[in-house]
Formats: structure tokens, C-alpha cells, sequence
């Protein structure tokens, strides 16, 4: 079901045990307004990968209440989901970049997907190439390209569909500091044009030197919620 | 489905078929394969029967009438009335001998024997021969009928023969078909195994249950229709080989095999059917487990 509130993402008193018995996310509250930038900080295990899931979806939540671009999980049919994740871009550690098709073809392929024509590919697909400056890499394959250059094309596939909120899973975790500040410069970017963004990362470095709000999971619980850098013990990705 | 996402779903579903060319020949093959022993068999249970309706036809019982009966003529009636009773044929002591004597042409001595030292007597031809036991004791109970010769053993070896070969055919039928259900369903797994990455990419950009499934649907479709289309002419040719052989042959003269062009459309539409039902049932079987969340 639709719903409108000011917040583009809420969690609202959140729980999730999975059917192991593992609880990953005990009691979480969180609102994101629409175009802000968030890191979601934390230690391995701490939740933030079923936070992540938990916005796409992919699980449903024990208990509590979870919004996202206006679909609450509650009350959200089967039919809905797709719908749901269409407002949504995710950019993951790993690219997950299909190796047979080019550049061009891996996003006009998610772009497909959600129903677009050929033509409104063709539109598109360079404006967001050289908004990540890749449009000389339009017929590359993906082993072709660097880890950087992968993960921009990641980042084009996220933006294609022109969603309100991008969603990223640890998105430097395979670079090297000077590709991984490049790439948080173009997330930061793409935020400054009006796109909402949350960031799963474990760099300290990054995230410290960006001054966007962090807030850091621990033990399925959020311990710290504030602007300006990492605060609170250390983080292990 | 959008107009612009048909010729999307038949193009992914070609291409689908084509970079996993050995599963999918493998796949083409079996239901070939299955398709083809499920046609013959059936073609076989379908002349089977054909011939042995010929032989219950063939299958007369014959009532004779009492030696004091004034009037013979007038149980035709009375026998036409009884349930499972096709035809009654009244066949007089005269034409009963004349019968006798044509069917032993070189034999002298019977041509002067007295028709009087036969019995008048009714041919009767019934329609169900499972029911001739029932059908002989109602004719037996009728006033003027001294008692009736039926081949009650030989009517039940056609039963016999018709119900086994009806079993065997279904049963066989089933399992392939089955067989073929889970070989296809199988090969289109292994399809969604290998683009597991693109599927889940789909499912995460939003594309809908029915979007990420049609392309498999159509795959398996187009092998299913392909392997039905391969099997009918390869029963045809088969058939066609068969009946050449039986009918140039002198053992099984008597053996009348239906023409295929008598059964080409019930062929081609169930092997069409069949074929589709497997293709599709497997890829659907396939893709299920993929789509779920």
C-alpha cells in the first residue's frame, strides 16, 4: 500500500529474527529524509546486511514497521514488490556485472526489466555514462574494465532507472583508497541532484571525511545516530 | 505483456535455446524420444483396437428355435428387444443347409441330406462383447429358443487383449510422459542456474515475476514444439515403413492397418500438445523456485 510521509525511508521499531533463531536488528528506529546522504556504519554481524534487505524487500521484518518511498512492508502485497524496488537503485561490493553483455547492454537490460523500450534506452543510458564518466566505455565488456570502472558502471545500472533513493552495499570495498574517494565523490554527486543515499561501508577514513550524518549498528541495535564522522568503537568490515 | 516485450520474450527465449545447445538438443532429444514411443505405442493400441472391433463384429451368436415352434420368423421381435443386441438375422433350415453345403463344396455326400435334420435358427450380432454372457442367457430364457451357440471364450480373449494393451499404453504413456516433464524441467534449471545472477539483478531492479519468467516459458515452448514436430515426422515415416511392410507381407495379410492420412490430425495434435505441455510444464517447473520473494 502507498503511503505519504516525510520521511523517504523509516524503520520503525524494527525486528527481525531470522527462522534460525539468529536476531539481526533488535528494535531499530531511523527516518531518512528525502535527499539526504547517510552512512550506515558497524562491525560484521551488527545487521546492516539485513538492514539492507530489510529496504529492498528481500525480508520481511519480525516486527515493528518498515518504509520505504512511500510502500510500507506491513501491508505491501507480492505484486507490489517490484513496484517498490523500481524507486530503488543497489550498488553492491561485488558489481554483479553480467559478464556477456556490454556496458550499454547491462543497463539497458535493467532498464528493460522495469519495461522501457529501446528507445528510451538509447535516450538515457549516455546521459548516465557520462554522468559517471564512462561514455568512452559504452561497448566494453566488463573485463575489460578496471574495478573502479566496473563499479561505476554499477553505479550507471543504479541510476538508470532514474530511482529516488540509491541504496549501497559496501560499494568500495574491492578498490583502492584513491579509486574508493573517487567513487564517494560521485555518490556524493549524484546526491547533490536530488537522489537520497545510504551507504553501508566499514572505511573509517571515508566517512569521517565526507561529514554526512553515520549512523552506527552494533548487535542489531543503533548506538550512535549523529553528523560529522564515525563515532563509537571500531569497525570491522 | 507490452507489444515491445513479446518479440524481448521470443528473442531471450531463442538465444536462451541456442547458447545452451547441448542441454537443449539433449532436451529436443528426449522428448522426441518419449513422444515418438508414446505415438507408437498408441498407434499400435489404436489399430489394435480397430482390428479387434473388426473381429467383435465378426462375432455371431447363434440362437436355434425349437423344433415345435410354429411360427420362427415371429422371435425376431422378441430377440431385437433384448439389450446389447445389434442385429437379428433369421436364417431358415433351407439356407442353414445350403450354408453347410457351400462350405464344403468337394464333400458329395452332404449335398443330399435333408435341410429337415437342421434347426431353424437367428444370427444375432450384439454390441457389447463384454456383455455377451448376459446377453446369451437372456436370449436362451426367450419362449421358442431351444439354446444358443456363443463363443464366450473367444469373446473374452478379445476383452483380455484389448483391456492389456489399453493398461501397458497408458501406463507407458504416463511415465514418459513424466519422464519428459522432469528431463525438460531439468534442462531449463540448469538455464536459470547459469543466469541466476541475471535473474536476481532483474528481481532487484523491480522487473515483475511474469517479465523474468516469459523468456523460459518460450524457451520451453519453442523446444517442446520443436521436439513434437522432429517426433510426428518421425511416427510418420515410421508408420508409413510399417504399413508398407504388413501390407507386402503374406504372414499378416489379414491384418488391415489404418491409413496415416486417417490419422495425421489427431497425431499432429496431440504430439503438439503433448510436446508443448512438457516444455512448458518444465520450464515452469524450472524457473519456480527462482521467483520466489
Amino acid at each position: 500500500m502507498v503511503e505519504s510521509e516525510s520521511a523517504i525511508i523509516e524503520l520503525k521499531d524494527v525486528e527481525m529474527e531470522y527462522d534460525n533463531g539468529t536476531k539481526a536488528v533488535r528494535g531499530i528506529s531511523m527516518r531518512i529524509a528525502p535527499g539526504e546522504f547517510v552512512f550506515l556504519v558497524g562491525p560484521s554481524g551488527s545487521g546492516k546486511s539485513t538492514i539492507i534487505k530489510l529496504l529492498t524487500g528481500e525480508v520481511n521484518p519480525s516486527a515493528g514497521r518498515v518504509r520505504v518511498n512511500g510502500f510500507s512492508t506491513r501491508n505491501i502485497s507480492e505484486r507490489q514488490v517490484p513496484l517498490m524496488r523500481r524507486t530503488l537503485g543497489v550498488i553492491f561490493q561485488d558489481f554483479r556485472l553480467i559478464e556477456k553483455k556490454t556496458v550499454y547492454d547491462n543497463l539497458a537490460f535493467v532498464m528493460r526489466a522495469v519495461g522501457a523500450s529501446a528507445k528510451e534506452s538509447r535516450q538515457r543510458i549516455p546521459y548516465v555514462l557520462e554522468l559517471v564518466g564512462l561514455e568512452q566505455k559504452t561497448y566494453s565488456y566488463p573485463d575489460e574494465l578496471s574495478g573502479g570502472e566496473q563499479q561505476r558502471v554499477a553505479i550507471a545500472r543504479a541510476l538508470v532507472n532514474n530511482p529516488s533513493t540509491i541504496i549501497a552495499d559496501e560499494p568500495t570495498g574491492n578498490l583502492d583508497p584513491e579509486r574508493s574517494l573517487e567513487l564517494m565523490d560521485l555518490l556524493v554527486k549524484i546526491n547533490e541532484l536530488g537522489t537520497t543515499m545510504v551507504v553501508v561501508t566499514h572505511e573509517k577514513d571515508l566517512v569521517d571525511r565526507f561529514g554526512k550524518r553515520v549512523v552506527t549498528i552494533d548487535s542489531g541495535r543503533v548506538i550512535n545516530d549523529s553528523v560529522g564522522g564515525y563515532v563509537g568503537g571500531h569497525i570491522h568490515g | 505483456m507490452g507489444k515491445h516485450n513479446f518479440g524481448y520474450f521470443v528473442h531471450e527465449g531463442f538465444s536462451n535455446m541456442f547458447s545452451h545447445g547441448f542441454m537443449s538438443f539433449a532436451a529436443i532429444g528426449i522428448t522426441v524420444a518419449c513422444l515418438l514411443i508414446m505415438g507408437t505405442f498408441t498407434l499400435v493400441a489404436v489399430n489394435a483396437n480397430g482390428l479387434l472391433k473388426d473381429l467383435e463384429r465378426e462375432n455371431e451368436m447363434l440362437a436355434f428355435v425349437e423344433e415345435d415352434c410354429p411360427d420362427a420368423s415371429s422371435l425376431q421381435k422378441k430377440l431385437e428387444a433384448i439389450p446389447n443386441v445389434d442385429t437379428v438375422a433369421f436364417i431358415s433350415r433351407q439356407q442353414a443347409m445350403e450354408r453347410f453345403v457351400e462350405q464344403y463344396p468337394d464333400e458329395e455326400m452332404f449335398r443330399d441330406l435333408d435341410p429337415n435334420i437342421l434347426r431353424d435358427r437367428f444370427s444375432i450380432k450384439i454390441t457389447d462383447l463384454e456383455l455377451i454372457s448376459r446377453t446369451k442367457e437372456a436370449v436362451d430364457a426367450v419362449d421358442g429358443i431351444a439354446y444358443v451357440n456363443a463363443a464366450e471364450d473367444v469373446a473374452g480373449g478379445f476383452i483380455t487383449i484389448r483391456n492389456v494393451a489399453t493398461v501397458v499404453c497408458v501406463a507407458l504413456i504416463a511415465i514418459l510422459f513424466v519422464v519428459s516433464v522432469f528431463i525438460i524441467s531439468n534442462t531449463i534449471r540448469l538455464t536459470t542456474f547459469d543466469r541466476r545472477e541475471e535473474i536476481a539483478i532483474m528481481r532487484m531492479v523491480g522487473a515483475t515475476n511474469g517479465f523474468i519468467r516469459w523468456p523460459f516459458v518460450y524457451e520451453g515452448f519453442l523446444m517442446g514444439f520443436l521436439g513434437a514436430s522432429v517426433a510426428f515426422l518421425m511416427e510418420w515415416g515410421l508408420y508409413e515403413a510399417v504399413a508398407q511392410g504388413v501390407s507386402t507381407s503374406d504372414a499378416m495379410q489379414l491384418i488391415d492397418v489404418i491409413p496415416f492420412r486417417e490419422l495425421w490430425i489427431p497425431v499432429a495434435g496431440s504430439f503438439a500438445a503433448a510436446g508443448i505441455f512438457i516444455g512448458v510444464g518444465g520450464s515452469l517447473s524450472a524457473i519456480r523456485k527462482y521467483l520466489q520473494v
